[in-house]
């Protein structure tokens, strides 16, 4: 996704308002683009709240802003100027991280971040893209760069067997009829999701947009059990469809990464199913929530 | 157009007073408000007329606590009716203790939390270069206790390092009055002038010797002035 990311942030230098904003992290890939933008491609160095208080003053006047770095470092470590130097400046920028939850697990805590969407989600009006493939960032990155509101694209070495590049909303791509448990499965986790429920009276939505989320498409969707398979912290859009279907007798089960910090390298893979969000950790969870009959009012 | 109208003390002390309604102004009060006279009077190409024209200068506040010099200014100009002072930081006031950009015509930044407009006027510098437009100043005033924010230090490093490739039209002011509480041994002006700005320390209280500093860039490399006032003011 990274090099897709690239390819596709250098063919919208093309605008004149496009203005490319680096960390060190991509920068080599970004360097010919640099060459023939000086002025659009800004490396600020290892200096993550410049990079995105530089996008501020950019985006002040009248420049689009893509900001990129790690997840952690984007969005944990500049968290307030992401709030001060965007947000209550009323301008918006498109942030692009990599690395996600542990694509680099055997670099350790310090270059997870899990955290990322969950912190996003404490502003307003953000868009959120999580894509569960390669072939889906092209058209994301297009459509976020060529609006005016902040938006954060969320990349992953992690993929989907096939991209679905219309599921902003929720794309039902199993139905299990009226009434069935709802699984809504974000980004990169479809597959392990799909495969988790083989067999189970389940319907599974697919988004690579959590925010805003597809409210309306979840109320249609959703009968008394929904299930939240997101490919960060677990519980992150939790709020989100216990709002939506506030007035409906339901349970939701919500997962995702856990908080505990494993102390463990390895894999991404490994990471998934510590996490219990492979195929089988999945499919355990989601039997035992189906199992449970809640007790008689 | 440059405004070279000086603003009337009695004016500003007017309207300071109707900002103050009794109460007790802290000391950044009285320590920004000669720059912020010799800018408004002197120094920056910006009317009421044109705050959004993108050929202004700019002016960001970043130490936002230093408001009712601003507000006063603001009014004294004509940017904000006088009428806005009255019952500022009310609940029906447009004017915070910190400014709102989107609350207060003329205002380029909210800030508050310090440590903020160094990077957004070097983003602002770096975009008005983007743009072509190599007229308007970039103008961001800090205080000495506010380089503690380890931000800014990101902020003049890389500012220092582009130098002539877009960050000439960047000038930073500190008022330094001593506030810092572990100082700045050496000067405040030396964080700049090793990252290769051009700098120049004078006493904050002299309009002419502030007129010459603020007008003092090479055009070639960012500049500091650092106006030094006198301690507890």
């Amino acid at each position: 996704m990274r090099d897709t990311f690239v390819t596709s942030a250098t063919a919208l230098l093309d605008d004149p308002r496009t203005t490319i904003v680096l960390a060190d992290i991509s920068a080599a890939a970004f360097a010919p683009a640099a060459l023939r933008h000086p002025d659009r491609v800004l490396n600020v160095g290892i200096r993550e709240q410049l990079m995105v208080g530089v996008a501020g003053g950019l985006a002040l006047t009248g420049q689009r802003p893509i900001v990129h770095s790690y997840a952690p470092f984007l969005v944990e470590r500049a968290y307030e100027q992401i709030k001060l130097d965007l947000d209550h400046q009323g301008v918006g920028a498109v942030l692009v991280s990599v690395g996600a939850s542990y694509d680099r697990a055997a670099a350790g805590r310090t270059h997870l971040g899990s955290a990322d969407v969950a912190l996003i989600d404490t502003l307003r009006d953000w868009t959120v893209h999580v894509p569960g493939h390669r072939d889906e960032v092209p058209g994301l990155l297009r459509d976020v760069v060529c609006g005016q509101d902040s938006a954060y694209l969320r990349l992953s070495t992690q993929s989907n067997a096939r991209a679905y590049p219309d599921a902003g909303d929720l794309r039902v791509l199993r139905d299990a009829g009226p009434g069935a448990p709802l699984l809504v499965a974000v980004g990169p986790l479809l597959d392990a999701a799909l495969a988790a429920v083989e067999g189970l009276p389940v319907t599974v939505a697919y988004t690579h947009r959590p925010r805003p989320f597809d409210t309306a498409g979840l109320r249609a969707l959703a009968g008394a059990e929904v299930i939240l398979v997101e490919p960060y912290l677990a519980g992150t859009s939790a709020r989100v469809v216990g709002a939506a279907l506030a007035n409906r007798p339901h349970r939701l089960l919500a997962l995702g990464v856990g908080r505990e910090d494993l102390r463990r390298y390895g894999s991404a893979e490994d990471h998934s199913r510590w996490h219990g969000l492979d195929a089988a950790g999945l499919r355990r969870s989601v039997g035992e929530f189906l199992a449970a009959v809640p007790a008689p009012a | 157009m440059t405004t070279t109208t000086a603003t009337d003390p009695v004016t500003l002390g007017a309207l300071l007073d109707r900002i103050r309604a009794g109460r007790e102004f802290g000391a950044n009060v009285y320590s920004t408000l000669d720059v912020l006279q010799v800018l408004y009077d002197r120094v920056l190409r910006i009317t009421p007329a044109t705050i959004d024209d993108p050929d202004r200068d700019r002016f960001l506040l970043s130490k936002g606590h230093a408001v009712a010099g601003y507000y006063a200014l603001l009014a004294a100009k004509g940017f904000i009716p006088v009428e806005w002072l009255d019952d500022q930081g009310g609940p029906e006031s447009r004017l915070g203790d910190h400014p709102d950009r989107l609350l207060v015509p003329g205002v380029e930044i909210g800030s508050g939390s310090l440590g903020h407009g160094l990077g957004l006027g070097v983003g602002t510098a770096l975009g008005l270069r983007a743009q072509g437009r190599l007229d308007p100043r970039v103008y961001v005033l800090l205080g000495d206790a506010e380089l503690d924010e380890g931000s800014n230090h990101e902020a003049i490093a890389y500012a220092g390092a582009t130098g002539l490739a877009g960050l000439a039209g960047l000038t930073a002011i500190v008022v330094d009055n001593r506030s810092a509480s572990h100082g700045w041994p050496g000067g405040a002006a030396s964080r700049f002038t090793v990252n290769g700005w051009t700098a120049a320390t004078v006493d904050g209280r002299d309009h002419e010797a502030l007129h010459t500093a603020l007008t003092g860039h090479d055009n070639h490399r960012p500049h500091v002035v650092v106006a030094v006032v006198a301690e507890e003011e």
